[in-house]
């Protein structure tokens, strides 16, 4: 119960609706940036830190054009980061080639690797949540289908993002029953978890089948349809080569380097 | 017009569970005529509903639409004039707003945008619901969600309306709002429900159902009134029949 209030599903919907210039550009064209920026953000050398900063600059300017409230974005991304922390979580204790010294204080190799990790998690999946919040589920897959992505993987992305409300709802109202039957105690014994999670499968299966049915009844056949088609116009070509020639620059330009070489006088 | 829209003859039903849903059930439903299907719970009225917009195939029997009976190249034909308005308005209720949820359809039909719209705006007019356009449905109260369910079908302007358990969940408000509705429709409506006065108030025939099986049809005060009738199959004769004059 607290999770899915934690997530507050329902508020990316919202945000979805918005309607500011960033929610106004073409869907294709957003994830498209979207997609130039992730690949940037992997381009990267395995200890780079300072490189990757500039490319904060990024989500800060969507979140902040698109009326995106940046805790709204956090909280899903701290969720999420538990995931990248295993994948780098064995790197400080694999990798003790010293890499930097700051004083007395050797930073190996591992821990540079870790930070980077954590970084390039936050600024990618940072990316794709503001993506999400600033065009709409709807809208990001009709456009998908719209790029040449076959209807079959567009729906069931919309399926998948459409019952995760369904399961969680349903899953809600099971765990009430359970607590209003369960004399105050709080924990649940292994059986009972595994007979709920059961029932929930088979509930969830039931209740998506009836949203397809009515789906089906209004004459769904595998297409997504939205309203307005929308067309690219100079916004949408602005917003694509300002962002791209950005990722370039800062790719092999990093100016915190620099900024540092011409504050000491040094160059790398 | 004096042929049936929908008929369906000996239909036979089983769920794959082996479980027998439905048994030789025929009727027809008649143009621009309101039909009551009533039956006590398990008697067969869903399963029977989702048979007839081609939801559920039959495994005995044929269900006919105009005459022809339905087949796998006419589904879409007949799911545009047959619209269904489900049990729980959650199921109907997908997209993330009110207009989206009722532009579904006719977007569906591959109507033009300004059709489309126009479409939606008459549809939740005619509910009384057009001040929540914008709205997400999960945010809307039950009353107002069946109304949004019911324009959602309304808005593909079908020929013939299934309604299940509309009344279900309704605050008596909500309710005589729905049965004002449901009245002024002149579309065909098949409505199965437990609220035996809003059959005597909206339709003319009833068709009981129990064990899977039709056990009477008629003209609904024939059928409502026969008090013997409607307690063997977990029915009880409504008020609004008895309190009426028998003069009247």
């Amino acid at each position: 119960m607290k999770a899915a209030r934690y997530i507050e599903v329902g508020q990316m919907d919202e945000l979805g609706r918005l309607d500011t210039p960033l929610h106004r550009l073409d869907a294709r064209v957003k994830m498209a940036v979207v997609a130039l920026f992730v690949v940037t953000v992997m381009s990267f050398p395995r200890y780079e830190i300072s490189g990757l900063m500039p490319l904060f600059l990024f989500p800060f300017v969507l979140m902040s054009s698109g009326n995106i409230p940046s805790g709204a974005i956090l909280k899903k991304v701290a969720l999420a980061l538990p995931f990248a922390l295993f994948v780098g979580l064995f790197n400080p204790l694999l990798d003790h080639s010293p890499v930097l010294t700051l004083g007395s204080w050797t930073v190996s190799g591992g821990w540079l690797s870790l930070t980077s990790i954590l970084l390039r998690f936050t600024l990618t999946v940072s990316a794709a949540l503001i993506l999400l919040a600033c065009t709409g589920i709807y809208r990001l897959c009709a456009g998908l289908e719209q790029i040449g992505v076959p209807a079959l993987f567009a729906t069931q992305l919309l399926f998948l993002y459409r019952y995760l409300f369904v399961i969680g709802d349903e899953a809600l109202r099971m765990i009430r029953s359970v607590r209003m039957r369960s004399a105050g105690s709080k924990k649940l014994s292994l059986r009972t978890y595994s007979t709920l999670t059961g029932h929930l499968l088979l509930r969830s299966i039931d209740r998506a089948q009836r949203i397809y049915r009515s789906m089906v009844s209004r004459g769904f056949a595998g297409q997504i349809r939205v309203l307005y088609r929308t067309r690219p116009g100079w916004r949408d070509a602005v917003f694509l080569i300002g962002w791209s020639a950005f990722f370039i620059l800062v790719r092999f330009w990093n100016p915190a380097a620099a900024l540092g070489g011409w504050l000491t006088g040094e160059h790398p | 017009m004096s042929t049936p829209v929908l008929e369906i003859k000996n239909l036979g039903f089983c769920y794959p569970d082996g479980t027998e849903a439905l048994h030789n059930i025929s009727c027809r439903f008649e143009y621009g005529e309101a039909v009551g299907l009533i039956g006590g719970n398990g008697a067969g009225k869903s399963t029977l509903l989702q048979h007839l917009n081609g939801c559920l195939t039959p495994s005995e029997g044929t269900v006919l639409f105009g005459g022809i009976p339905i087949s796998r190249e006419m589904l879409a034909e007949v799911r545009r004039a047959v619209g269904v308005v489900f049990q729980d308005p959650d199921d109907q209720l997908f997209m993330s707003t009110v207009f989206d949820d009722v532009a579904f359809g006719p977007l569906n039909l591959g109507l033009p945008s300004d059709e489309v719209t126009a479409r939606v705006h008459c549809a939740l007019e005619r509910v009384g619901m057009r001040h929540l356009c914008d709205r997400p449905p999960y945010k809307l109260s039950g009353g107002e969600k069946r109304a949004v369910s019911i324009a959602t079908i309304l808005a593909v302007s079908p020929d013939i309306i299934v309604l299940d358990e509309p009344s279900s969940n309704l605050d008596p408000r909500g309710r005589r709002r729905l049965i004002d509705l449901l009245r002024g429709f002149g579309q065909t409506r098949i409505i199965a429900t437990h609220d035996l006065e809003l059959v005597v108030e909206v339709c003319q025939r009833a068709i009981v159902l129990d064990g899977g099986r039709i056990v009477a049809e008629g003209p609904v005060v024939e059928i409502l009134n026969n008090e013997e009738l409607m307690l063997a199959h977990g029915l009880e004769r409504p008020h609004i029949l008895r309190h009426q004059h028998p003069h009247h």
